[in-house]
């Protein structure tokens, strides 16, 4: 009998590897990227074995995402990839308690102490292969050189691993303000560390020996430092295997041992062949363009949107700058007076902005020589300030603005404009001649320009090369409207259907489409945006979304030729009305050096990270900041009154006490609110009260080991800090009750809390192991019966500790309530006060609408500073929401905390002087209610709806476009 | 509260219109159409799938929104503007429980885009046995509740039998086309209007098991699988991507969970809040009149399957209340709420080591009832395998088949049962 080779395919979401071995040894093994053409790849890489097997049969095993697919096809046994794992580590590597393995897209860990226990990464989970790459993207270096740069490190910025599109909300303007890019690369590897232990492991220890396989873990060795260092592992305990990339495709092979079927390996080619004609139509859309006829028509009617240019070198005059310098390109235009584009440059900013435009102003002085004399310059953009700073430009604008300046000029009757840049997509009404309503995506669900990159390129195409291959599509794929990472298995799923590339980048195109007007614009027909619609931005260069957002609206658009310089030309026409300009001279620019270093605000307790911007000639832009402290300036000139600042002091002033009993109390969730009841009962009792204090980016990592449900609010999950850190300080007990209802204040339909502010405690107390240190008590009861609260009170007290009399809880009680009733009444007090100032002085106000927990320095990442600083009193909205009438709303008013939004929201469309922002935490399934109610009663007055959405971190320099934009769309209407 | 955009649906409308019901489970609500027809109602039970649905509901919801209510909503669009009914005599039915969930706002989430896609006419039904909305032409009376009760239990005796059969038949879909059989019979009978009397329906009982059992079968060692989660996207084959048909495909034995726990867990949650915050007396009483007899309806079924003895009987509520403790309090009652984790450790306890526990994406109650308690209930009992599934419109076949695969991958196959003969 001849001898029988074993053969392990693993196919992954974006590798392909195949193993062959016999009893002894492994004979071959390879691993290569099979841009989505997992059959073609599979057949070619089989090729490769054909010497080795010449002659002897072959048992064989398909494993992995992609894999599923093709061993349906083709009628091959197929083993699980995570499960094949496990079967490797315990037969290579039987001592082994843990295996971490990073894939494409797929994250696993496999416990092996105490049970064998198997787990892979949610539906919603970066922090894998495909993160990486994204990331290395968007520093535009290869996944290489991000492994080699991370060597550099000095410093760890936080960054959002949750998902690519948090993470490039984080990076992005780390990169613009000037961050290093080692540094950036080593925080990108900590985050998918710690995305894998807060997504995987799942309050399960990691410890003893850890095994680390996949693909990104073989080859980035600062991957494998991040993970060594944060779970503290020794050198023996921290295992990278040499088979690691081949973990999986061993395992097939060894699962192939178990099957009675030989094959040849030309019976296997056979099949994988045969099975290429089955390709499943389903679910696919109409085609993009019928026939080449259709498409030059289109393309013919689009040309014809264009502005004059004029030769540079033929003209002599005053010229104006405009600058844009976006989240992924930078952008140029220089115009005459007659507003010709005499200059125009477009091009990546390749994670360093400042450069580009240094070089780029290098080339414009030259061309200018004498004859053209620059009068007046604008910059627009993420690096808007960064720019301003570094050169000295006239005006800084903010990107709407500089957006409908453009779009006016073209078409003075636009009434709306839609924007799709590298990273955001921005859409604004048009009213009478003015900014009507902004709308920007939120961090969630930005399938933008540099998305459809990404994905060209992990195919192996350039974006352009990708968008033509769009227009081919006979039957695009239907990929629905989700984020990124959605995205990527919406992909995965067509590709294993067999879907081709065309009818890939066709699905994207109309996704993105899809994205924008579904979920950022949330129209239900075209007449709801407008008659006169303007799209721009770099993504609408791609035929392919142009054609699909005009399929889906029913209506042709204009696509300015210009659609991706539409911000620098803005800003340039802005430019027009400077007198005298301050750009930086040409003979300043030759000594322009720019260095940035990081550093800690010591300001406060909030320790920004700042990054302080040297530019060689003793000037310095700082960023990073969350107030204006760290800028050196000290304290701001005025200090506006802030709801948000006044509640926090309140909050944190109450005293902890002296008592033989500690009592801690998490300043969590519904704390926020409560606190002062629960203080002034317990004071009462004679306790001492320890507050768990505001949180830190450190609070949350203190407790990330222990949540298990990662898509739940990140005022939830930060929870798990402050539990932690009371355990630590040794406190008598824990208190957090189980609320189901809030306060009835009298106005809704019920008074619920909603279900993770209600029942947390459940959570925390399975999933906290610590809390066995300490008594953890989360009673259930009714706080707006006392006599509920003091029997349930008096009940549980007397278990845990003894000796309390019930006229004595009663009482208690009773204290708690009026203390909370005079906090509840100081507030509203502070509130009209803070209005009174306001109208006294003519400052705007703000309604900064959320819920008591956002008030949190952390959760809220001070974003009532921020508005403060914008020049806008801030006030809560349980501050002023008792000013108006009870709200009618189209929903259930059930909730009590959202009550006040809506009653909020009525008080600032009664008031002109008054703005409503909301914030709202991502994964607050709630919100998807209450925002579109706050949204249509401010609207319905004919008011802005600004929304703010926000999660572990946010940069506030997306905010602060956000609040620029509001400021600037306010100012343009008076 | 009357809502904003509360259309009655008004006793002329009784005549002619036709009410659409979303299909929640395809026996169960067929029956309930029985019922509603014996009223002399027009109902249709909407069984359409396809694309369009997840579009439509993309495109009149907020995309935040909860899956089940993307999916019922876009169904429901879909129906209206498919042509194939009018309208202006068209009326929905949503059943909803009501509480602290997001859930509870389904109905105004149907109006609103009802009036979004200009069909703000169409009067929507809540059925809430909490009552929430008054409808003159649609009184939620004691006959039809008890009709639907039937509805109810006769739905969860053949989907437990069918799912106890399909594995093992000879031929296969035989199981399947008994129970479609024996739908369209009790649909009928339902369907008379007249009292229905509770000796015919043990009757039933027991001949339905009678014909199952005499389904030519061939035993075999198989995973049985238990199937969980929030109520929609556990049941409905168009919230979970046909999730059972997947793991039978996959060579398992679906266990799930019956509807009319649901109801009984309702009841209790009532009697737990008088317990807890006190309230009113007189009602305690009738809940707890209520609860004690479906209780007892529920054991009679189970008493009637032990007597035939081919087929394992449910848990008796009683007992899986029980589950809960020294896991999770009862007064979590928000969605699923204590039920989920009970049922998760009553499958555990009655032998299905292997658990799927379905939500949609960003489900609020889940985070604590699902995902929060699997730690808890892993270490207390360490040879269960409980696999989280995300539903959303963005997740993908592919992906959640993997994640099932690997769970099954790690099943380890019971001997077939016992007693069965």
């Amino acid at each position: 009998m001849s001898e029988v080779l074993y053969l392990g395919i693993d196919i992954g979401s974006t590798t392909a590897k195949v193993v062959l071995r016999n009893e002894k040894e492994v004979l071959f093994d390879c691993y290569e990227r099979h841009f989505s053409q997992v059959r073609e790849k599979t057949a070619e890489l089989l090729e490769r074995i054909r010497p080795l097997v010449e002659g002897k049969k072959l048992a064989f095993a398909i494993s992995g995402s992609a894999g599923l697919g093709l061993a349906e096809a083709i009628g091959a046994p197929f083993i699980q990839e995570v499960f094949a794992t496990g079967e490797v580590v315990k037969h290579l590597e039987p001592d082994t308690s843990c295996v971490i393995e990073l894939g494409g897209e797929d994250a696993k860990i496999i416990f092996f102490d105490g049970g064998m226990d198997e787990r892979m990464n949610g539906s919603c989970a970066g922090g894998t292969g495909a993160f990486i790459d994204q990331m290395a993207t968007l520093l535009n270096v290869t996944v290489d050189e991000l492994d080699a740069l991370s060597e550099g490190c000095t410093r760890l910025y936080p960054i959002a691993s949750r998902c690519g599109v948090f993470a490039k909300t984080d990076i992005q303007p780390l990169l613009n303000q000037g961050a290093r890019k080692e540094d950036v690369a080593a925080s990108i590897f900590q985050a998918v560390v710690n995305q894998t232990i807060a997504g995987l492991a799942q309050g399960k220890r990691i410890k003893g020996k850890v095994l680390f396989l996949g693909g990104p873990l073989y080859y980035c060795k600062g991957l494998r430092r991040r993970f060594a260092e944060t779970l503290k592992l020794s050198e023996e305990n921290a295992v990278f295997p040499e088979y690691g990339r081949f973990a999986v495709a061993y395992g097939a092979s060894m699962y192939a041992e178990q099957q009675q079927e030989r094959f040849l390996l030309d019976d296997i080619l056979e099949r994988i062949k045969a099975s290429q004609g089955q390709v499943v139509l389903q679910d696919r859309l109409q085609a993009l363009f019928e026939n080449d006829e259709e498409y030059q028509q289109f393309a013919e009617r689009h040309r014809k949107a264009d502005v004059p240019h004029k030769e540079i070198a033929s003209y002599a005059g005053k010229a104006y700058l405009g600058i844009d310098c976006g989240s992924t390109t930078t952008k140029m235009t220089l115009l005459s007076e007659e507003n010709e584009i005499l200059y125009s440059y477009y091009a990546s900013n390749q994670g360093n902005p400042v450069e580009i435009v240094r070089e780029q102003l290098l080339r414009l002085y030259e061309l200018c020589g004498s004859r053209i004399q620059i009068a007046g310059s604008a910059v627009t953009g993420y690096g808007e300030e960064l720019i301003k700073n570094a050169f000295s430009v006239d005006y800084g604008l903010v990107e709407t603005i500089a957006h409908y300046t453009a779009a006016k000029y073209f078409r003075p009757d636009v009434d709306f404009i839609l924007d799709i840049g590298g990273q955001d997509i921005k859409c604004f009404k048009i009213r009478n001649g003015a900014i009507d309503s902004i709308m920007l995506n939120e961090a969630c669900s930005s399938g933008c320009g540099s998305f459809l990159e990404t994905f060209a390129k992990a195919m192996g195409y350039s974006i352009e090369a990708f968008a033509r291959q769009g227009l081919l599509g006979k039957a695009p794929v239907n990929l629905g409207s989700r984020c990124t990472v959605f995205m990527n298995s919406s992909v995965k799923q067509s590709q294993k259907d067999g879907a081709t590339v065309e009818d890939i980048s066709a699905g994207l195109s109309i996704s993105v489409v899809k994205n924008a007007i579904y979920k950022v614009i949330r129209a239900g027909s075209a007449d709801e945006l407008g008659q006169h619609i303007v799209v721009q931005g770099g993504t609408f260069y791609n035929d392919a979304v142009l054609r699909a957002f005009e399929r889906e609206l029913g209506r042709e658009v204009i696509r300015p030729a210009i659609a991706g310089l539409m911000g620098a030309y803005g800003a340039a026409l802005y430019a027009k009305k400077c007198r005298k300009s301050s750009l930086i001279s040409p003979e300043s620019l030759q000594r322009f050096a720019h260095t940035a270093k990081s550093a800690l605000c010591k300001g406060c307790t909030n320790q920004c990270h700042l990054t302080v911007n040297s530019f060689g000639d003793g000037r310095r832009f700082i960023s990073g900041n969350q107030c204006e402290k760290g800028l050196g300036l000290g304290e701001q000139k005025e200090s506006l009154p802030n709801l948000y600042a006044f509640k926090r002091d309140y909050l944190m002033s109450l005293p902890e006490g002296e008592g033989e009993r500690t009592v801690g109390l998490p300043l969590a969730l519904g704390m926020y609110e409560l606190l002062p009841l629960w203080h002034g009962i317990f004071r009462a009792l004679g306790f001492k009260v320890r507050l768990s204090g505001m949180s830190t980016r450190r609070t949350y990592e203190k407790g990330q080991f222990s949540i298990p449900s990662d898509t739940a609010c990140y005022p939830a999950k930060i929870m798990h800090g402050h539990v932690q850190l009371l355990i630590k300080e040794g406190v008598d007990a824990i208190f957090y009750p189980c609320l189901t209802f809030n306060r009835d204040e009298g106005d809704t339909d019920n008074h619920f809390n909603c279900p993770v502010v209600a029942y947390y405690s459940e959570l925390l107390q399975g999933n906290m192991e610590d809390l066995a240190k300490t008594k953890f008590l989360y009673p259930y009861m009714d706080i707006n019966k006392p006599k509920n609260m003091a029997e349930v009170l008096l009940k549980l007290l007397n278990e845990q500790f003894g000796g309390f009399t019930k006229k004595q809880v009663a009482s208690a009680v009773k204290a708690g309530l009026a203390a909370y009733k005079t906090y509840m009444d100081a507030v509203k007090e502070e509130g009209r006060r803070a209005l009174a100032f306001a109208r006294e002085r003519g400052k705007r106000i703000m309604i900064l609408a959320g819920r008591p927990y956002h008030i949190d320095a952390e959760i809220g990442h001070g974003i009532d500073k921020l508005a403060t600083s914008l020049g806008f009193v801030v006030v809560s909205e349980d501050s002023v929401f008792d000013l108006a009438k009870p709200q009618k709303v189209k929903v259930l008013n059930q909730w009590t905390y959202h009550a006040r939004l809506y009653r909020a929201a009525r008080y600032a469309a009664e008031h002109p002087d008054t703005e409503l922002v909301q914030l709202v935490s991502f994964g607050c399934g709630v919100d998807a209610i209450t925002t579109d109610e706050v949204r249509s009663i401010l609207e319905e007055a004919g008011r802005y709806y600004t929304q703010i959405k926000i999660d572990e971190i946010t940069n506030l320099g997306a905010v602060r476009i956000r609040l620029r934009s509001l400021l600037g769309a306010l100012e343009e209407k008076e | 509260m009357k809502n904003h955009y509360y259309v009655p649906f008004t006793k002329e409308m009784k005549k002619d219109y036709t009410i659409l019901v979303p299909t929640m489970l395809p026996m169960h609500f067929k029956l309930i159409i029985g019922v509603l027809e014996s009223y002399g109602y027009q109902a249709e039970l909407l069984e359409t799938s396809g694309p369009a649905i997840v579009e439509n509901g993309l495109k009149y919801v907020h995309n935040d929104t909860c899956y089940p209510a993307l999916l019922v909503i876009g169904q429901f669009i879909d129906a209206l503007q498919s042509g194939k009914y009018d309208p202006r005599k068209t009326a929905l039915m949503m059943f909803q429980t009501g509480g602290g969930c997001r859930a509870s706002n389904y109905i105004s989430l149907i109006r609103k885009a009802l009036a979004k896609a200009g069909m703000e006419y169409v009067p929507v039904i809540s059925m809430s046995f909490a009552g929430i909305e008054k409808h003159p032409g649609f009184r939620l009376d004691l006959p039809k509740i008890h009709g639907m009760m039937y509805a109810i239990f006769y739905g969860d005796l053949l989907m437990s039998l069918v799912n106890q059969t399909r594995p093992y038949e000879n031929t296969p879909g035989e199981a399947e086309a008994l129970a479609e059989r024996w739908c369209a019979r009790l649909a009928a009978e339902l369907g008379r209007g007249k009292r229905i009397s509770y000796k015919k329906v043990k009757q039933n009982y027991r001949q339905m098991l009678q014909d199952f059992a005499a389904i030519p079968k061939t035993m075999r060692p198989t995973v049985k699988v238990g199937v969980v989660g929030e109520i929609f996207v556990k049941y409905s084959p168009l919230g979970n991507n046909d999730l059972e048909r997947f793991l039978v495909r996959e060579g398992a034995e679906t266990v799930v969970p019956g509807l009319a726990d649901f109801l009984l867990y309702c009841l209790y949650n009532s009697i737990v809040d008088y317990r807890l915050y006190g309230g009113n007396a007189l009602k305690d009483q009738v809940m707890k009149l209520a609860y004690r007899f479906l209780c007892g309806k529920k054991n009679d079924v189970i008493r009637i399957m032990k007597e035939e003895g081919s087929f394992d009987a449910p848990t008796p509520f009683e007992v899986t209340v029980e589950m809960a403790k020294g896991y999770i309090d009862h007064g979590t009652k928000m969605g699923e709420g204590w039920l989920l984790t009970a049922e998760m450790l009553e499958l555990a306890h009655s032998g299905v080591k292997n658990i799927v526990c379905t939500q949609p994406f960003g489900c609020l109650p889940n985070h604590i009832c699902g995902k929060g308690m699997m730690k808890p209930i892993k270490e207390k009992n360490p040879d269960v395998n409980i696999v989280a599934i995300d539903y959303d419109p963005g997740a993908t076949k592919v992906n959640q088949e993997n994640r099932l695969k690997l769970m099954l991958a790690n099943a380890v196959p019971t001997e077939k049962r016992s007693h069965q003969r």
